[in-house]
């Protein structure tokens, strides 16, 4: 006990948990990458001093319950309509600093036109777009970002485009809005591509903070329970199948 | 100075929520109320008191709108028509769901699905009885009048904080369409931050301060148990409400041994109606319920004894009426008159159905 109350001191502490985080459990699974990018945010949050001016919105999905783990002002939006709910916030607070955080069924199915005319419209707003190519919350269903061949449990055999069409890109057609000035695409799975996600946030944040329009940062993400693989096998599996089809990187920094 | 002026009665909803110091407006065209957001467009509130007023891709992301705006704790404002509120429904229980104020306005035409674009009273069960999913209700205003669309954008926002509950002002398009005598109402401010702060820091998304925890707006709830404990507040909620806040007007009933029950436009129609039957001697009067919900039940109940019969008349194929009978407990008779579809009862039939269907009735 002695010992460690000796190593326990400030100028030993390498790393703490950001004071945005609350010390609610999360209601994750193990691997997923929600606990990741919140952590990001938070983190991002407390770095600008913006904890009083953010107002985050989330989504119907696993993250629905986002609003448990960053010690912000929230708002619950319906399945798809954050990006709506967020256009409110961001036209009548134009002094606050708003999010809108989404996984893929919520952002490019239900809510495909939500996003594309907030979007549009160049909304003062971030938008962090978990795709993990599934319905997670659901258990598993197909989502429009599933991968040809990929199978879930409402595309068992694996997804057949022939009969449900092509996994949606939405992040190429986002970037073709003039409203948007900065899309990119992400991961979360490595110490070093956690820190390049943390630097998008990052810019997002500071460009909404100048007032430049919608920042779109897509996360290609894990799903291990309804991909059925372990936290570890995920993540290769991403690499192996999912960044071939979503490309990492800036699609548009202006 | 009253100020007075003609207008029609969706004009002077814009007009009247500028006035009231409404902080947002978000709207899809539909017709017969497209006026509303028109005139906003033409009045440029933004620059006058810094309104925010906006063209959504949809009903669905209008109403969701002001789901956002409503949850800062905002005075927001949406209208449509009828096959435009179907599409709001969703975000509406949302609202009833997450215990925010906001004011809706159906300015009705006939249904179902695209039906006609003339007036109708066919929305009644919708934005009485629920529309969307779930256990909620809303306080539902009934303009009879131009005026009364003034007036209501401003007790609809009060009551909406009041109670914390969406509130839908119910028109129809022949009071959205037609033009009468108003008087305006005085500009007030809207709220600075610091009063939204002050009266509804406690729950509103206004950023999170040091000295209280984070505000959630959600209608989320996981637990079966605190959920049903939920519905049990909102149901107290809507109690209070109904002891509270019932609105009727009472039109030549001292000696009436007939009634005609009917809100908005038919209400209009009955006033006519009751004219031509006192003057072939029919003691008739009016109950004009104002607020559909709560609904003046207690009110009616405390009229039975007068009465041989009771005529329900709206625009509908029998709605309202059903509300009617639940108040009366089959003490008399009741029956329901109606035109729809986009037509409007003359006066004549209204009378027509009185003898033929009460006074004459076996």
């Amino acid at each position: 006990m002695a010992e460690i109350n000796e190593i326990i001191k400030p100028e030993n502490l390498v790393y703490a948990k950001s004071k945005v985080l609350t010390d609610n459990v999360m209601s994750y699974c193990p691997g997923c990458t929600h606990g990741v990018v919140h952590k990001l945010i938070a983190e991002v949050i407390e770095e600008m001093d913006i904890q009083e001016k953010t107002i985050g919105v989330c989504p119907v999905g696993c993250s629905v319950l986002a609003y448990n783990f960053l010690d912000i002002d929230w708002q619950q939006a319906a399945h798809g309509r954050a990006p709506a709910v967020a256009t409110a916030v961001a036209r009548l607070k134009p002094e606050k600093i708003v999010f809108a955080y989404q996984g893929d069924g919520d952002l490019a199915s239900i809510g495909t036109a939500e996003i594309i005319h907030a979007c549009n419209r160049g909304e003062n707003m971030v938008v962090i777009f978990i795709n993990n190519g599934i319905y997670g919350m659901t258990g598993g269903q197909m989502a429009p970002t599933t991968l040809e061949g990929m199978p879930t449990s409402t595309s068992p055999y694996g997804r057949d485009i022939k009969m449900t069409g092509h996994p949606l890109r939405i992040t190429e057609l986002i970037a073709q809005l003039p409203g948007t000035n900065f899309v990119t695409r992400q991961a979360a799975h490595t110490p070093a591509s956690v820190r390049k996600c943390k630097k998008a946030i990052r810019k997002a944040f500071d460009n909404v903070a100048a007032k430049k329009g919608t920042s779109f940062i897509e996360v290609v993400s894990t799903c291990s329970s309804g991909w059925k693989l372990s936290p570890v096998k995920s993540n290769e599996w991403m690499v192996e199948h999912m960044f071939p089809f979503y490309k990492l990187g800036d699609l548009k920094d202006e | 100075m009253a100020e007075y002026r003609l207008m029609k009665g969706n004009e002077v909803i814009a007009e009247a929520a500028i006035r009231f110091g409404c902080d947002g407006y978000f709207g899809y065209p539909i017709t017969p109320q497209s006026e509303i957001m028109e005139t906003l467009m033409l009045r440029k509130p933004w620059e006058e008191t810094g309104m925010v007023v906006l063209q959504a891709e949809s009903e669905v992301a209008a109403i969701n709108m002001v789901y956002g705006g409503a949850a800062c704790g905002k005075k927001v404002l949406t209208s449509s028509s009828s096959p435009g509120i179907s599409l709001k429904q969703e975000g509406i229980t949302y609202i009833a769901g997450a215990e925010l104020p906001c004011v809706i306005v159906n300015v009705v035409r006939g249904g179902p699905g695209l039906g006609t674009i003339q007036p109708a009273q066919s929305d009644y069960f919708q934005a009485v009885k629920g529309g969307g999913h779930g256990d909620y209700r809303l306080i539902v205003l009934a303009p009879a009048s131009v005026q009364e669309m003034n007036d209501f954008v401003g007790l609809g926002f009060d009551l909406a904080f009041k109670y914390r509950n969406p509130v839908m002002i119910l028109s129809d398009g022949v009071i959205g369409q037609m033009m009468e005598k108003v008087q305006l109402g005085d500009f007030k401010p809207r709220w600075t931050d610091a009063e939204i702060i002050k009266m509804h820091g406690s729950w509103a998304t206004t950023g999170k301060t040091p000295d209280r925890k984070h505000n959630i707006i959600t209608s989320l709830e996981l637990d079966s148990y605190r959920q049903e404990k939920f519905n049990h507040k909102l149901t107290a909620k809507y109690k209070t409400i109904s002891e509270n806040e019932v609105r009727f007007e009472e039109i030549s009933c001292e000696d009436a041994e007939y009634l005609f029950i009917a809100y908005g436009s038919s209400s209009r129609i009955c006033q006519k109606a009751i004219e031509l039957a006192r003057a072939k001697g029919i003691k008739v009067g009016l109950l004009r319920p104002i607020t559909l919900f709560p609904y003046p039940t207690k009110k009616i109940q405390s009229m039975l004894s007068k009465l041989k019969g009771i005529l329900a008349v709206e625009m509908s194929a029998g709605q309202m009426v059903e509300d009617v009978r639940l108040a009366v407990e089959g003490k008399v008779p009741v029956e329901h008159f109606g035109r729809f579809g986009g037509v409007i009862p003359t006066p004549n039939e209204v009378v027509q159905a009185l003898e033929e269907q009460i006074i004459k009735r076996k």
